[in-house]
């Protein structure tokens, strides 16, 4: 979408005004992010900028919030629990939604073609309203931290299902009609033809599902009536207490950033392997 | 003739046989599809279907009531609700024997949480009552009626007897009531006072301003994927993450976030401040009212918005709008009657999946919404974890999980569950 040599005046001014617009929908976009990042190296404990950060002011500046951060009781074990549910989540949710994917991606589903398309409808659940109130009522259901998984699991595997029902149904099956005439058992299928992409996609499926389940778990932790990382960052904003909020979110904002580049790497070999130019 | 009739019959033969193994076959692979499906199913089931349906029973089950007062409800049956006269002494008889198994069981205060939803000092009235009964016997220290009334005079108001009888079924409409702002204390379906009528006013916040924050969203969301969709690649990928970015971080970040940015203190205001356009001891009130969920929420959703757009103009031909400008339609023109209606799509995807998110939230509204800027589901925490009143929370639940399954019906007839592409 090039500017071509024979532009009016106009369309040149609407060229660039356009970009100056999106420039400023990027910035309302990225700018709330970016701005907690210094402020959480904050010497004083409060939530905007003082004047000796905005001189420059080494001494207005300090890892404090990080080290309340490791060393508070409160944010470790509420970090401990993240970080030990986040991956339980993650797996059994890619788990049952790999099987469930590869089931219903086959061509006979018992339910007909909505089989994927009702089990991806409980994504439904994720923008729910009702999802935080359905999560008290497993609470009553559920054991205590068996409550805080299922809690944590639910509103994910959609996503898992998604990602690889669309590879594996986008998936050449005459790969898989050349395996079987070549006289490969339905195992060495699965493994060489379908594995491939369908490995790929788990870790488009994965990521999401793992960061959404640091995210969702806030709403777990009240299933569960345990602390965890979110959770502890909820009852933090809304008392206002500390600006050890800000260094979490800064830990969270570069934990994104580094999924995001992994993904991103996901995808440039895939499209490498496909062999598609960028 | 002979060689064929035998032909026929080897064909139908085999034709059967072929048939029958095409059909075991597929059946293996039927077997196989749900044996694969079925942990997730069981999962489903379990932790998704059961919650929902507890949820929905909750909303409806009333058995507290007649539970734990069994006599009086049943003497009470002939009693009726328009009635000017009191409840004859038998009911009397009968809430003095059930008092006193209550109190002895300790759950006389049960019944009394549960009528005081509905109307209050049914506490105090009970809790008198089940002191002074105990030591009363119902065979010979009759009539109660009289004594009940000396006990709490609540015991003898119409107001009392009406309530009472109007929750004391089984299965309720009642907590449906509440969530709509009904009540049927009297016995029949009125509306509640204002200065307790609450939920149809947050419904309607709660929809409006989804509404308002889903056209924001289309506003800043269409140029920025139009953008994206009509650059190259390689910039477009690079763009894309700041749209992913956002996206990747977690809600509670971008909320606070915006708490930093739109507080009084706050850096917004301390930057208006230093440039002079608002005095120091006048600055902005932006947070803890509607205005700063608003703004929050857009900036939250839009990148749910940008998604869908992006992936659906990413598949417009650009040729289509070259045509149109080469056959001498301006600009305008081209982008208005060409290029718009085939990104429409993508604008019912956005709006549907943003406004169906907006609608359900519970984290923005809590830490920047103030009481001005609540929507419902703070209503129904707040239900929850202060009220303890379980029935209203499932009956609203329940209204706002219809409320989004219709539009969720009309989002998936309109563009299809499958054609939203997400990161």
């Amino acid at each position: 979408m090039a500017l071509p040599s024979y532009a009016s005046p106009l369309q040149r001014a609407w060229y660039y005004g356009f970009r100056i617009l999106c420039g400023l929908i990027f910035f309302y976009l990225m700018f709330p992010i970016a701005v907690i990042i210094p402020l959480s190296f904050n010497a004083e404990d409060f939530f905007t900028f003082t004047s000796a950060m905005l001189a420059l002011d080494p001494d207005g500046y300090s890892l404090k919030h990080y080290v309340d951060f490791f060393t508070n009781p409160d944010w470790t074990m509420a970090t401990r629990n993240s970080l030990t549910i986040a991956p339980m989540a993650t797996i059994i949710s890619v788990a049952l939604g790999t099987l469930a994917a590869i089931g219903s991606s086959q061509s006979h589903v018992p339910a007909g073609d909505h089989g994927g398309a009702d089990l991806a409808d409980d994504r439904a659940a994720d923008h729910l309203g009702g999802r935080d109130v359905l999560l008290l009522l497993v609470r009553g259901a559920a054991g205590h931290l068996l409550g805080r998984r299922s809690g944590t699991r639910d509103p994910r595997h959609p996503f898992v299902i998604i990602t690889v029902t669309a590879t594996l149904v986008g998936f050449d099956r005459s790969l898989t009609r050349c395996g079987v005439d070549g006289g490969r058992s339905d195992h060495d299928l699965l493994q060489g033809a379908a594995a491939d992409p369908a490995g790929r996609d788990l870790g488009f499926g994965c990521l999401p599902s793992s960061r959404r389940s640091t995210k969702w778990s806030w709403s777990s932790s009240w299933a569960g009536s345990a602390t965890n990382l979110p959770w502890q960052m909820f009852t933090g904003l809304r008392e206002q207490i500390s600006p050890t909020i800000l260094a979490v979110a800064t830990l969270m904002v570069v934990l994104s950033i580094l999924l995001l580049a992994t993904l991103e790497i996901l995808r440039r070999r895939n499209e490498k392997m496909r062999g598609t130019p960028n | 003739m002979t060689s064929t009739a035998a032909d026929s019959t080897t064909q139908e033969l085999s034709g059967g046989a072929l048939k029958r193994s095409l059909a075991r076959a597929l059946r293996r692979q039927k077997i196989r599809a749900l044996m694969l499906t079925a942990p997730l199913l069981v999962f489903i089931v379990v932790g998704f279907i059961m919650p929902i349906g507890s949820m929905l029973f909750r909303s409806i089950d009333n058995r507290v009531v007649d539970d734990i007062m069994p006599r009086t409800v049943a003497a009470l049956a002939d009693w009726d609700v328009d009635s000017t006269e009191l409840p004859s002494e038998e009911v009397f008889t009968a809430l003095v024997a059930d008092l006193q198994i209550a109190a002895e069981d300790r759950t006389a205060l049960l019944l009394a949480r549960r009528m005081n939803f509905e109307t209050a000092g049914f506490t105090t009235m009970v809790r008198r009552a089940q002191r002074a009964v105990g030591d009363w016997d119902v065979a010979t220290d009759g009539p109660f009626r009289e004594r009940m009334i000396d006990v709490h005079d609540g015991w003898g108001s119409l107001e009392t007897w009406r309530a009472f009888k109007s929750y004391s079924s089984h299965y309720t409409i009642g907590y449906y009531l509440a969530a709509v702002d009904r009540t049927m204390v009297t016995g029949h379906i009125e509306p509640l006072p204002d200065d307790r009528s609450i939920h149809l006013m947050l419904f309607w916040r709660t929809a409006w301003m989804s509404g308002l924050i889903c056209f924001m969203t289309l506003l800043l969301g269409y140029p920025v994927a139009f953008l994206l969709a009509n650059v190259k690649e390689r910039y477009a990928n690079l763009l894309l993450i700041m749209v992913l970015l956002p996206f990747w971080t977690s809600l509670l970040v971008r909320t606070s976030a915006w708490k930093v940015l739109l507080q009084e203190q706050g850096v917004i205001n301390q930057i208006l401040v230093w440039i002079g356009l608002v005095a120091d001891d006048n600055r902005l009130t932006m947070i803890n009212n509607k205005f700063g969920v608003i703004v929050a929420m857009t900036h939250i959703l839009l990148p749910f918005m940008i998604l869908p757009l992006y992936s659906v103009m990413k598949t417009i031909p650009p040729s289509y709008v070259r045509a149109a400008k080469s056959l001498g339609a301006n600009d305008w023109t081209a982008f208005w009657r060409v290029y718009f209606p085939q990104s429409v799509p993508g604008i019912g995807a956005g709006a549907i999946l943003v406004f169906i998110m907006a609608v359900g939230y519970y984290i923005t509204p809590e830490l920047v919404g103030g009481p001005s800027g609540m929507f419902i589901s703070n209503r129904i925490a707040h239900q929850w974890t202060v009220s303890g009143n379980w029935g209203l929370v499932g009956a609203l639940g329940t209204l706002l999980l219809v409320a989004v399954l219709v539009l969720y019906w009309v989002y998936d007839r309109v563009v299809g569950i499958d054609n939203v592409k997400l990161g």
